[in-house]
């Protein structure tokens, strides 16, 4: 291995660097200088990211094993900036004295599950990409029963790593059957050999049923609710945004690459479980009244459209899949991070608490409905372009009524994500939540996803840049 | 500097403005001078039209101004101006500032509202002066979202259920409307690579029939449910009713008339032979929204429901008008749309002064007002008088050219849907009559009336600016009727070749 193929795998080979670094810190460092841990590792990952935003080459390592090129260091770039949020949003949360002696566990576990998504993302074979896959789910559920003296997070962690296993065990299943009728578990190779015979769509159903329960379908989302409660809200920040959208992404990429030659068969399938996931992950978002549920069940709702430029099928599909995960990212975390600047403080996150919410906390109140906005796709922020860019791909490949229906759909989302507004705004409580000043982390957190909603719709240059990298199946 | 970016820019200035100040005052103060300058705009605007029409430029859409938004989908941000849009932004700016003055007294959370109350107006500025459906759209919802905040923070009554419902039923709305457009780019041209959301340049390709079969209900019902087509003018009643007196003015005068301009400039400009088709579905459906808002006005005791009815009777007619697809009946609807939206603004701004001095808004409750604040009751009674249509003030030159226009058509359908459309004139005697007589005349009911102030100087400026504007229009509206009848020309010409080569 040479210095090119070294500086090929930056991303993945820095942040395992950045990981041991982290652990030898912590074992040189007194107990009561823990909290030392939270700005060196911040830093370091700010500088991380930077660099992952150096030029990057087409290059293949490991015969073929590891691939990278623009497109995937891109998506890279997407995660990791999102990570920096959620990293930014969990310092209050993280200095509260129950996890003061696990300070160093959180970085070093939340970093090997991003080194598992960017193999993921670069895996050039399936083997790889199963690997990735584990190294990217199996400490998220050590992450989710982080306040494992808490009965929910404990089941929480349980919960995911259950499910993780079952729908790893689908996936590999369907791995299996494509190598058993490929003869091959190379991306290239199977991109030449996959017809669409029974055996082949048939494992081409069980891989995406393993994807499916990554990203929360329907009808594979059940845990997503009790998980999402369950763990801190900072990992279900970043499950319902990091690992869905790294998931999103290695999912398109396969759907245009391995599987573009049984694109007419799967297309019905996604159609189905596009409206599905849209319509019953609003329905339940709706009655909703704990902050992070609701968040949980518009997030499957998310997921839903995020179909809708894979269908799309062409260049403007994969374009307005990634533009709308980077969107998404922001907006998420917009509201992810108020619930979480919340709960630190004041331990409430029932939608009741957030009663009166503008009259004490206005600023947090302000945020919180752009990132509602953006999410129910409301210009002027960025929410808007990305649900737009998605049903013109939808719409392109002809797919009007599905439009139609996510387009009510967006409008059904509207109606809850208002209620929060309402409660914000509108509704009078005795006892509102009392001010108070988020540190210096959070604030930062908050500007951060606050700028990045509303630059983004804007800013067409992002959306040309992304556009420029993407390929689609039809012409 | 093009002259048409002033009207989005100035509004963001006005909103920095606001930001800064402190108190009601200073941010009345802002917007109110912000607002002005934005009317000062407006008529500078007009005249600049007139101007270069005089000087012989004959281009359909006048101060143009194009940048390239997302290359790789050829979406501009596209700017021009025809004698309607400029029509149509002059009374934008008129009943904004009236609504400016009209919430002069806003005690609670005033920078909130004014900072809302000049986004919604910012959107609609934009809307009229789009070219590319993309920002058109953009700016269609930007000015739909903040009625949820005003409404449900300063409104009244079950304030809540009316944002959402309205929220809601506007949004359902521009899903309709997002799938027609959507539709209309991609079938802009044959060619893939040239796709465009241009509205000139869609209107000179040809969108295939069938597409435009399919495409043409999504897109009229989508502006039709702002302009409160039956049965999806549920909305207009009880969110009217539930605003604060300035958004029941910009909605009810402007932001409605988005509903209208887009029905005729989008769906029936772009896709004309679906429209002949299918016009007469729509043109039953407007009918009854015209005789049944009006019927529905005389049953009503509240002083805003009444008007929020005769709105949807008012506004039915328009789209009525539009559907008509003839350049009389055409031209009606838009001197319609500016002497409705001036007439049922200056409606609103008295009964939310009128509100504001009684804290009641049931006319039986009322009576004898007339004697008590002579200025605002005789403002009432012009609103009213030019509401019914007498002639001398807007809303007869409106209704006059829109029933001679649709009288043209010389098919039995047209004639009796006409006829029935027409009979709104009488009910529309009936109900404003009947509030005048009640409200204004007769004994005072309750002593005390008896100490009423009449209008501020504020109220007077908001309530004389819509006065001198419907007089000036009922008493010489060639000016108006002869911008519009220009910029009809083209549209017209459009829909007539269709008719005759390809259907007939």
């Amino acid at each position: 291995m040479n210095l090119s193929d070294i500086l090929t795998m930056r991303h993945e080979i820095v942040l395992s660097v950045l990981a041991l670094l982290i652990l030898i810190i912590d074992l040189n460092l007194h107990n009561r200088d823990k909290h030392l841990i939270i700005p060196i590792s911040i830093s370091l990952f700010f500088v991380y990211t930077l660099v992952g935003f150096l030029p990057a080459d087409k290059s293949v390592l490991f015969g073929g094993m590891y691939q990278t090129n623009p497109l995937l260091v891109m998506m890279k770039n997407i995660l990791n900036v999102g990570v920096l949020i959620v990293l930014l949003q969990s310092v209050t949360w993280l200095k509260q004295d129950a996890n003061r002696e696990k300070i160093s566990e959180y970085f070093i576990l939340l970093f090997s599950t991003l080194i598992g998504m960017d193999f993921m993302i670069s895996s050039g074979d399936f083997l790889m990409f199963f690997l990735g896959l584990e190294l990217a789910t199996i400490p998220l559920a050590a992450l989710a029963a982080f306040t494992h003296h808490q009965t929910k997070s404990a089941e929480a962690g349980i919960k995911l790593l259950l499910n993780s296993a079952l729908s790893s065990g689908i996936l590999l299943f369907g791995i299996s059957l494509i190598y058993g009728s490929t003869g091959s578990i190379y991306f290239d190779t199977i991109t030449q050999l996959y017809r669409n015979t029974p055996l082949q769509v048939l494992a081409y159903i069980f891989f995406f049923t393993g994807m499916a329960f990554k990203l929360s379908l329907v009808p594979f989302h059940l845990w997503t609710a009790d998980v999402y409660e369950g763990a801190p809200i900072n990992i279900t920040s970043y499950l319902s945004v990091i690992s869905k959208g790294a998931a999103a992404f290695i999912l398109i990429i396969l759907m245009f690459t391995v599987f573009k030659t049984i694109a007419p068969i799967y297309n019905h399938i996604l159609y189905l479980i596009a409206i599905l996931t849209m319509t019953v992950g609003n329905l339940f978002a709706l009655r909703q009244k704990n902050m992070k549920r609701f968040l949980a069940f518009s997030s499957i709702a998310q997921a839903g459209f995020i179909l809708l430029g894979i269908l799309g099928g062409n260049t403007m599909g994969m374009t307005s899949v990634i533009y709308f995960v980077l969107v998404y990212i922001f907006s998420n975390l917009g509201a992810f991070g108020v619930v979480s600047a919340i709960a630190a403080v004041t331990n409430k996150e029932n939608m009741d608490d957030y009663d009166g919410l503008y009259a004490t906390n206005p600023k947090l109140s302000l945020l919180m409905m752009l990132s509602l906005f953006s999410l129910a796709g409301i210009p002027p922020v960025a929410g808007f372009f990305g649900k737009f860019f998605l049903f013109a791909s939808a719409a392109s490949a002809g797919y009007y009524w599905l439009v139609f229906i996510a387009v009510l759909n967006a409008t059904i989302s509207l109606y809850y994500y208002l209620l929060v507004v309402k409660a914000m705004f509108i509704n009078k409580s005795e006892t509102p939540l009392a001010y108070f000043r988020s540190d210096n982390y959070t604030r930062i957190g908050l500007v951060l996803s606050g700028v990045g909603i509303f630059i983004l719709g804007f800013w067409s240059q992002i959306y040309e840049i992304i556009n420029s990298l993407s390929y689609g199946i039809l012409p | 500097m093009n002259i048409l970016n002033l009207f989005v820019i100035i509004p963001m200035l006005t909103v920095g403005g606001i930001l800064l100040t402190k108190d009601l005052k200073q941010s009345r103060l802002v917007s109110a001078i912000g607002m002005g300058f934005q009317l000062i705009l407006s008529f500078v605007l007009v005249y600049l039209y007139l101007k270069e029409r005089q000087a012989g430029n004959t281009a359909a859409m006048l101060f143009t101004y194009d940048a390239l938004w997302f290359p790789s989908l050829n979406i501009h941000y596209a700017l021009g101006v025809d004698g309607i849009s400029v029509a149509m932004i002059a009374l934008t700016g008129i009943v904004v500032f009236a609504g400016i003055f009209a919430s002069w007294k806003m005690e609670l959370l005033p920078r909130e509202f004014f900072i809302s109350l000049i986004i919604l107006a910012s959107g609609v500025f934009g809307f009229f002066i789009s070219l590319d459906l993309f920002t058109m759209f953009l700016f269609y919802e930007l000015a739909v979202i903040p009625m949820y905040l005003l409404i449900g923070i300063w409104g009244s009554g079950p304030k809540e259920y009316s944002a959402m419902k309205l929220t809601l039923m506007l949004m359902a709305g521009s899903a309709m409307l997002l799938v027609g457009l959507l539709g209309i780019y991609f079938f802009s041209s044959p060619d893939p690579h040239a796709l465009t959301f241009n509205l000139i340049e869609i209107s000179k390709a040809h969108i295939p029939i069938g597409m435009q079969r399919f495409l043409f209900p999504f897109t009229f019902i989508g502006f039709g449910i702002l302009g409160a087509l039956f049965p999806f003018h549920t909305w207009s009643p009880d969110g009217h009713a539930s605003a604060p007196t300035a958004v029941s003015m910009l909605h009810a005068g402007v932001l409605m008339k988005l509903g209208g301009y887009g029905a005729f400039r989008v769906a029936i400009f772009l896709m004309p032979e679906a429209a002949h088709e299918q016009a007469w579905i729509f043109l039953i459906l407007t009918a009854i929204s015209v005789v049944y808002g009006a019927f529905s006005a005389i049953v009503q005791t509240d002083l805003k429901y009444i008007n929020a009815y005769s709105s949807v009777s008012h506004c039915g007619l328009v789209l009525f008008a539009v559907l008509m697809m003839n350049q009389t009946a055409m031209n009606g609807a838009i001197v319609q749309m500016i002497s409705h939206g001036l007439m049922t603004a200056l409606f609103f701004a008295l009964i939310g002064m009128i509100y504001g001095r009684t804290h009641t808004r049931l006319i039986n409750e009322m009576g004898g007002l007339m004697k008590v604040i002579p200025f605002l009751g005789v403002v009432y009674v012009i609103a009213g008088l030019a509401s019914l249509g007498l002639p001398g003030f807007s809303g007869f030159v409106a209704e006059m050219i829109i029933f001679v226009g649709s009288f043209q058509h010389t098919d039995l359908f047209h004639r009796v849907i006409t006829i029935v459309a027409a009979s709104s004139i009488v009910i529309t005697a009936v109900y404003i009559l009947r509030v005048v007589g009640t409200l204004l005349l007769g004994p005072i009911k309750n002593d005390h009336f008896l100490h009423l102030e009449d209008a501020k100087w504020y109220e007077r400026i908001s309530t004389i600016t819509l006065v001198i504007a419907i007089t000036a229009i009922g008493t010489a509206p060639y000016w108006l009727t002869d911008m519009i009848n220009y910029s009809l020309v083209p549209i017209v010409q459009k829909l007539s070749s269709i008719q005759l080569t390809s259907l007939y």
